[in-house]
């Protein structure tokens, strides 16, 4: 984390914008929402965070950011199935950005295998098809907006 | 009472214990849940950090996808709580969000018919419409003996979802207590166990999870309950490495409110996923677990007060 965030905040009013959107201090964020309902302005801070990353994804100034890479892993498997595949995610994430942390999370997920609690298979929806025409729609009016 | 069901990619696999044990706890209870057909995925927190109309739209398939009959859509999952809740607010929050996500659904021909619809998490289903007392009323089991570090995380709670106290919250408290069981005093119930962060940074995640495992343990706990499948996860299968990491030593059992439900309702733990847990609850289950109610706790004598017929404004506290 580059920034905390009320020096982050700082600098959006400074007008830092590039500065700003360069800090990998939102993809620290995992959207808890204690500051949300603690803010005695009421600053809805995880919504700023969210907003900030995708300004920053949207502008390419998102640097190379572990958080980045997992969202992008997280939509890529979405996209595919439908749904979430947690084995199909770990392994991707960790083959493509990090392969050396793959070695050290086995025995976490042999342990969870040996319970049953990992699916081997993707379990994808009925119609991907339509889910898939559903968000390049989206993305099509997101671009025209 | 019927609801429509959002049970969340996690309970097919990692959280398959909570699946059992809700459909088994369901039952008995007489909550119907029908699952939507062919939800997908809420998007977790991937979406709405990389493109939001497309966060809302994945979301908004689900809605579309609700039968006609129903309107209270039931989710397990906090993450997939907070994904629905905030799809369904943007959607009725004026603007030209609703216009832009009715023209997505309909490239992939569905419809979202929007007004009436609203967004529960189990917890609150089983809390408020149920009811504590009709759950203990149905109690053959208690969970007596048990000292239970009740864990709500973050999102079963936050951002104000009005069925609880966003950062002191109390429900899974007094439902475990209609269960039998000891609550311990947990004051880290609502704070984060870190999320997707176990997968991505040790840095972040591991003090996060140690935290919240010393302040159970500080309690006297012999076990954690909570109503969030990524909770659970995090707690329960990182805890080897946060022994390691840290050099500590914690045994703490972490299972779902649903399980604790069902064990008191008299269920066999089988049926209910226990055993899938990482960390064994059965030490603690066997012995911990006592068929004898624990001595009512000595309370502190303190001098009544009385109310007098002058004293004012405060009747009916003092003369109870």
């Amino acid at each position: 984390m580059d920034h905390t965030p009320s020096r982050l905040f700082a600098m959006i009013q400074a007008g830092l914008r590039d500065e700003v959107l360069r800090s990998n201090t939102p993809w620290f964020c995992v959207a808890c929402y204690y500051c949300t309902v603690r803010c005695p302005q009421e600053v809805p801070v995880t919504d700023l965070m969210y907003a900030l990353k995708r300004l920053s994804v949207q502008q390419g100034l998102c640097g190379q950011v572990d958080g980045r890479d997992f969202a992008r892993s997280f939509v890529g498997t979405v996209e595919r199935y439908g749904r979430s595949f947690e084995l199909g995610l770990a392994t991707r994430y960790y083959f493509t950005r990090r392969p050396l942390r793959l070695l050290r999370l086995a025995a976490t997920g042999l342990g969870m295998l040996r319970k049953g609690r990992v699916g081997l298979r993707p379990e994808s929806i009925r119609d991907v098809k339509g889910l898939r025409a559903i968000l390049r729609r989206a993305r099509a009016l997101s671009g025209a907006t | 009472m019927t609801y429509a069901f959002f049970p969340g990619c996690s309970l097919a696999h990692s959280a398959s214990a909570y699946a059992d044990s809700i459909r088994l706890v369901a039952e008995r209870l007489g909550l119907e849940l029908r699952e939507i057909d062919d939800w997908n995925c809420c998007g977790a927190t991937a979406y709405f950090a990389t493109e939001l109309l497309p966060a809302y739209a994945l979301v908004a398939r689900n809605l579309a996808l609700l039968d006609g009959d129903l309107d209270q859509v039931v989710t397990p999952c906090s993450l997939c709580y907070v994904n629905l809740r905030r799809t369904l607010q943007a959607l009725g929050g004026g603007g030209n969000l609703r216009a832009w996500v009715d023209d997505a659904l309909a490239a992939g021909g569905l419809s979202y018919r929007g007004a009436g619809l609203s967004v529960r998490h189990l917890l609150d289903v089983v809390v408020n419409d149920v009811g504590v007392d009709s759950i203990a009323a149905k109690v053959t089991r208690p969970l007596y003996g048990l000292r239970v570090a009740p864990y709500y995380g973050c999102l079963t709670v936050r951002p104000g979802t009005g069925f609880d106290d966003p950062e002191q919250p109390t429900s899974l408290d007094k439902l475990l207590r209609s269960l039998g069981a000891e609550v311990v005093d947990f004051s880290l119930k609502a704070d984060c166990c870190g999320g997707h962060m176990s997968l991505i940074s040790a840095e972040v995640a591991y003090p996060l999870l140690r935290r919240l495992l010393q302040n159970a343990t500080d309690q006297g706990a012999d076990l954690v309950v909570t109503a969030c499948p990524m909770c659970q996860l995090n707690l329960d299968a990182y805890q080897q490495r946060v022994n390691r990491h840290f050099g500590t030593s914690f045994r703490l059992p972490v299972l779902f409110f649903t399980q604790a439900i069902g064990l008191a309702l008299g269920m066999s733990p089988k049926a209910l996923g226990i055993g899938k847990e990482i960390v064994p609850a059965s030490p603690v289950l066997e012995n911990r677990w006592s068929t004898e109610a624990p001595p009512a706790p000595a309370r502190p004598q303190r001098a009544r007060r009385r109310a007098r017929g002058t004293s004012l404004p405060m009747r009916g506290v003092g003369d109870r």
